[in-house]
């Protein structure tokens, strides 16, 4: 029972990570119908940039806030340069592209970082809470990790169905073309949409690092479990994507509590199998009809 | 002359037939006159090819992108160790190594038969997720698989007879090293001989026909999901003989050495060399196996340490793919011959055949904000 | 108010307008008419700056528009209902409506969308639901009323009538005469349904394969029984 609860709030925590990480790969899809592998190794990116500014003394928040902000900017840079002229364009050449980013952005972090195993920073205590003697399953990192995964896709939620620019960033997404003839910056909203996911991304590396091991592939699996979740809400909905998040963060932290941890990375698969050739339009769908 | 030599135009098998005994002849006498570490290097750009000329085929011809084609060369390897145990009583390796591609083809039609059904980005991540679950396995049943170390491989002695015929022709002794190198280059022009043949007959035709035009293609009566599948079978067992040759080579199979960069230089190679021609993918491999030595001692003496230097050579081969990418998406081999059939780099995009992506939609080609 | 000069725009090897020339005067209504491939999709969607012509020259109110980009337009007073899926269905009827108010024209007044409610009380009744359950009639009043919100000079509208019920396309024809009349709005309208548009318009222009056959007035048109039987099919 114990053990059980701990799985589950385990879980909990990792849903809430893998659910950041899927809205982003989902606010990228939805706006420019493609899949950015190269989110993982770019949260991994601005986990180091937090790591130094750590290490060079600055203030644990202040890194933190200056490192999702250099994930904005990283965003918004990919988009601009080197995804843009490929928009709108074969799929497959698209994902090559994403995945050479991913290449560059490995060797990038291991010449200017090292590739050895490096220890992360938490601002608090990664032990379960005591309450009169008793110990929780939950640590107060972990549920920092919530807090701040809930805060941010408030803000998103307020940003995209509150505001004038959330407005236009989602006529952009749905209808470019219409968009542009009713005085919509399409391709600055599209930079936008890239820095913002890249930008929740960044959020989800960050947490994930919290009090861990880090180094250039510690998100390589997470991008997995992402798309995963992404692909359970559908690719296209947010919702879905949080949703998604959640169910893979329980259902992988069962598998990795009661069968081990090397089975996680096969469970993500089967599950990811199991969802496309069952409901391939995500577990929400009505339809099955979709073209995937 | 010029008769026999129209012959041999008209006729592809023979065509290749002759091309593959040159290329075999050329492959003895490089192989003769390299140091031992450079046939090493040999050896590993021959596996590299053997893998790339799989994808090569699945993503270049019958347009499914896989990123998890280490996955399968993990399956080979492991396959090679697990029968390599011992060197006593061992099969003969070319058994092995056709043991070790039939495990894979059967994980391939498995896998095959799921990606036919999905597309783009599913595909993408579908394979994604099995090239990190793969090694996952491998860790998670370590007294099988020997963990985090991997399993050593137990090279077997090179046979008598192929001793007595490669000292007829060279002269000289055969070390076992030497001989995996041998083998995988007669293999690396058998596997391509296949390859090219595939691809010209009919079945090449209908995966070119399906990529260029799925629903024309659909209309006219081609069996997609048979094709597509088919066409996975292919690259996995491509890719399981890759494996074999890798754990024969490197007398190892670890999990860390499929990693997920692996699959993806993979694919790199094949987007080098050109999506879809087995040439580029030979090119392609040829950087990988050499482009990190090379990187490393550039690194080196640049004074880098040894460990960042290795890393020049990912970061050089994914710059160039992304360089591709955008700048000659028909990759080497592909811009050479566009450029030879005077028509200019950029008249087709490689992949996906969409010739509406260049000038003639205005409303895509125009620049936004 | 639109003038065109010289048009000639092509699809690669595909020719689909050749130096076309006519001009939409201030507060009237140009009908543009021509069979299926004549040309006129293209035509709005060069005059919107959706494609790039490759020769010829298009002024708003004397500003060189020829080149610029779309998202420019609106503020110039320019406002383009495409052809087909012009509302955003994955929105709402009121976030529709208030895109079209994002993109007002510079000098315009605001609009307060519940004079759009007024206008078209069906809307106002659906205005938290998406824009994809609306029906054919409703999605047209939608897009007319979104780029009314976007107070403009000059109206580009093509094929209005695809689909809908003769009853329907009258209201909407109706309706774009009256905001002619009362307000003083330029439209250039592209239509198959000849007939119905000539009805409305104070000018008629003739395109057939990408050029111009004959501009006239919309009676003298609709009178030329020769012209309606060999381009205009009634
Ligand atoms: N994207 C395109 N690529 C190539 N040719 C095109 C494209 N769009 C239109 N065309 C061609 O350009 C010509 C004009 O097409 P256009 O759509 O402007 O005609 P239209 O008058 O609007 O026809 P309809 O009444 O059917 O809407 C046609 O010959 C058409 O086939
Ligand atoms: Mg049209």
């Amino acid at each position: 029972m114990q053990q059980l609860i701990t799985t589950l709030l385990n879980g909990l925590t990792m849903g809430m990570v893998y659910a950041a990480f899927a809205l982003a790969l989902v606010l990228i899809w939805r706006s420019t119908r493609i899949v950015n592998f190269a989110q993982a190794p770019m949260a991994m990116v601005t986990t180091y940039i937090a790591m130094v500014l750590i290490e060079g003394g600055l203030n644990y928040w202040l890194a933190f806030i200056l490192a999702l902000l250099s994930g904005f900017v990283l965003g918004a840079f990919v988009e601009r340069v080197i995804v843009r002229p490929v928009e709108g364009k074969s799929d497959i050449n698209a994902v090559i592209l994403t995945l050479g980013l991913f290449i560059v952005l490995h060797a990038l972090a291991a010449l200017v970082f090292g590739s050895d195993y490096k220890s992360f920073p938490a601002p608090f205590g990664v032990r379960g809470i005591t309450v009169g003697g008793h110990s929780l399953a939950i640590t107060p990192f972990g549920i920092f990790t919530i807090v701040a995964v809930i805060v941010v896709m408030l803000l998103l939620l307020l940003l995209f169905q509150k505001t004038d620019v959330g407005l236009q960033m989602r006529a952009s997404a749905f209808n470019p073309e219409v968009a542009r003839l009713l005085g919509v910056k399409v391709s600055s909203m599209l930079t936008l949409g890239w820095a913002l996911a890249a930008l929740v991304g960044s959020l989800s590396g960050l947490l994930i690092a919290g009090g861990n091991l880090v180094h250039p592939g510690y998100m390589d699996s997470v991008v997995v479990f992402g798309f995963v979740a992404a692909v359970l809400g559908g690719l296209d909905s947010p919702l879905g994507a949080v949703v998604g998040g959640l169910i893979m963060g329980i259902a992988l932290s069962l598998v990795s509590g009661y069968l081990g941890s090397g089975l996680v990375s096969l469970a993500a698969l089967l599950i990811l199998v199991a969802v496309l050739l069952v409901k391939p339009g995500g577990l929400f769908s009505h339809a099955s009809e979709r073209k995937v | 002359m010029r008769k026999a030599l129209d012959t041999v135009r008209g006729n592809v098998l023979l065509k290749h037939s002759l091309i593959a005994l040159l290329a075999a002849a050329l492959v003895l006498l490089v192989m003769e006159s390299v140091s031992p570490f450079r046939q090493g290097q040999l050896a590993m750009m021959a596996y590299y090819a053997i893998a790339a000329g799989g994808l090569t085929v699945l993503t270049g011809l019958s347009g499914q992108l896989s990123l998890g084609h280490g996955a399968f060369m993990a399956i080979g390897a492991y396959t090679t160790a697990l029968l390599l145990q011992e060197r006593e009583g061992a099969l003969p390796m070319i058994v092995i190594i056709l043991i070790a591609a039939l495990v894979a083809t059967v994980v391939g039609a498995i896998v095959g038969v799921a990606a036919a059904r999905l597309h783009g980005p599913y595909i993408a991540g579908a394979t994604l997720a099995l090239a990190v679950a793969v090694p996952g396995i491998a860790l998670h049943f370590s007294s099988v698989f020997g963990g985090e170390q991997g399993l050593n491989v137990k090279v077997p002695e090179v046979p008598r007879l192929a001793d007595d015929a490669l000292y007829f022709l060279t002269g000289t002794e055969t070390s076992t090293s030497e001989w995996v190198a041998y083998s995988a280059w007669f293999l690396l022009i058998i596997v391509y001989f296949l390859l090219a043949n595939l691809s010209a007959s009919r079945i090449g035709r209908r995966w070119r026909a399906v990529r260029d035009d799925e629903v024309a293609a659909s209309l006219a009566g081609i069996d997609l999901g048979r094709d597509r599948v088919v066409a996975f079978v292919v690259s996995a067992a491509c890719a399981g003989v890759a494996g074999a040759l890798l754990a024969l080579a490197s007398r190892l199979a670890a999990p860390g050495s499929f990693s997920l960069v692996l699959s993806l230089t993979l694919l790199s190679a094949v987007v080098l060399g050109g999506l879809g021609s087995l040439l580029g993918a030979l090119l392609g491999s040829g950087l990988l196996a050499l482009l990190p030595n090379l990187a490393t001692s550039i690194g080196s003496s640049m004074g880098l340490s040894d460990v960042k230097a290795a890393e020049l050579s990912p970061l050089v081969i994914g710059l160039t793919t992304m360089l591709v990418i955008l700048l000659a998406p028909a990759g080497v081999v592909g811009s050479v011959r566009q450029l030879l059939a005077g028509r200019g780099p950029r008249a087709t995009t490689a992949a996906a055949g969409t010739p509406g992506a260049g000038a003639d939609t205005p409303t895509v080609a125009e620049p936004r904000g | 108010m639109l003038d065109i000069q010289g048009l000639s725009v092509a699809y690669g090897p595909v020719k689909a307008l050749q130096d076309v020339s006519f001009e939409v005067p201030t507060g009237t209504i140009t009908a543009v008419l021509g069979a299926n491939g004549a040309g006129k999709t293209t035509l709005l969607r060069t005059v919107s700056g959706l494609m790039r012509p490759q020769a010829g020259r298009v002024t708003l109110d004397g500003t060189d528009i020829t080149r610029m980009a779309p998202e420019k337009m609106s503020r110039l007073g320019m406002a383009h209902v495409p052809e087909g899926r012009g509302v955003i269905t994955e929105l709402t009827v009121e976030e529709n409506l208030r895109l079209g108010e994002l993109g007002r024209a510079r000098n315009g007044d605001p609009v307060a969308i519940e004079r759009m409610w007024e206008m078209f009380p069906k809307l106002g009744d659906r205005r938290a639901a998406l824009a994809g359950s609306l029906s054919g009639g409703e999605r047209q009043m939608l897009v007319i009323g979104r780029s009314l919100m976007a107070t403009p000079k000059v109206l580009l509208l093509d094929e209005p009538s695809l689909g809908l019920a003769p009853r329907i396309v009258a209201q909407i024809f109706d309706l774009v005469r009256t905001l002619v009349d009362e307000q003083g709005l330029s439209v250039l309208l592209v239509e198959q349904n000849a007939r119905s548009a000539l009805s409305i318009a104070d000018l008629g222009v003739v395109l057939n394969l990408g050029r111009v056959v004959t501009t006239q007035e919309a009676g003298a048109l609709a009178a030329d029984e020769d012209l309606r039987h060999a381009y205009l099919g009634f």
